[in-house]
């Protein structure tokens, strides 16, 4: 019942990118060109895909953590780290450069890789592995970290 | 027009995944953990979901009769050098655009808005440095 729920939000969450055409790395990228604003040919799109979902994604989150505990689980699981330590900013940093190269990032990756184009599986097959290296060298870390997804 | 629905049915799935599940939409943090080592039980319904995102384009060829459109054209050492950059970054969780952008900034995680603060800077830049100096 709950991996079917999971199934259904992943394609909701899927189905947007698609909506907005933003899972294309194009679209990422012509907005990460401020430099073409003068010329009149910077896409903002990217900018409005993220307003509505974290408007939405506000005012559903007031209403839905005021509730004692999610519905199919006994907790809600929600990081508890607020402060801000150097990391914070040099591992987004680090996410920022290889976002901004190809205008990929995982979940539009996912989803770039269901309309069969062979050139997403290039993205993903390599990610799942790097992912795997990066966290066999980091798990003595992540081991005492919380491991929600 | 497109975008703000877009973004509204992102915003949606990432309410009802924390209405239902008490999950946040991280979606590299389940990415990261797709593959062994596992460390919890929770992995039959991360797949489920990543299976939902990979199923989306389908149900929208199906819907419209015509695929959504992309345009990749990295060629492959650059997806690699990308590829590395954003596994690592993830793994030590630098957060992506759909934990920091749409969950935390909800949140009004000080730590997110540093995050994607950073992350837009960097892409920007790269971005720039990319199309116009190289």
């Amino acid at each position: 019942m709950t991996t079917l729920v999971q199934f259904a939000l992943g394609l909701l969450f899927g189905t947007g990118p698609v909506v907005a055409g933003m899972f294309d790395p194009a679209t990422v990228l012509n907005f990460l060109d401020l430099a073409a604003i003068p010329s009149g040919s910077w896409d903002p799109s990217l900018a409005f895909v993220l307003l509505a979902a974290t408007a939405l994604t506000f005012v559903g989150y007031r209403v839905v953590l005021r509730r004692p505990k999610p519905m199919l689980d006994t907790q809600f699981h929600l990081p508890h780290k607020t402060r801000i330590e150097p990391p914070v900013t040099v591992r987004p940093a680090i996410f920022g450069l290889g976002w901004g190269l190809v205008g990929l990032c995982p979940g539009p990756a996912f989803t770039a890789l269901g309309t069969g184009r062979l050139e997403a599986l290039l993205f993903v097959a390599p990610m799942l592995l790097g992912m795997i290296a990066a966290r066999l060298l980091a798990l003595p870390s992540i081991n005492g970290a919380p491991t929600q997804a | 027009m497109a975008s703000l629905l877009g973004g509204a049915l992102i915003g949606l799935s990432a309410v009802l995944l924390m209405g239902l599940m008490g999950l946040m939409g991280r979606i590299a943090g389940i990415a990261v953990r797709l593959l062994p080592p596992y460390l919890d039980s929770e992995t039959r319904g991360r797949v489920a979901f990543i299976l939902g995102l990979i199923a989306a384009p389908s149900i929208w060829f199906l819907t419209t009769g015509a695929w959504p459109q992309m345009t990749l054209d990295a060629g492959a050492p650059l997806l690699l050098i990308a590829v590395l950059l954003v596994c690592f970054s993830s793994v030590w969780g630098a957060g992506c655009a759909s934990s920091r952008g749409v969950c935390g900034l909800s949140r009004l995680s000080a730590r997110s808005f540093v995050a994607v603060g950073t992350f837009m800077a960097t892409a920007f830049l790269t971005v720039f440095l990319v199309r116009h100096v190289f």
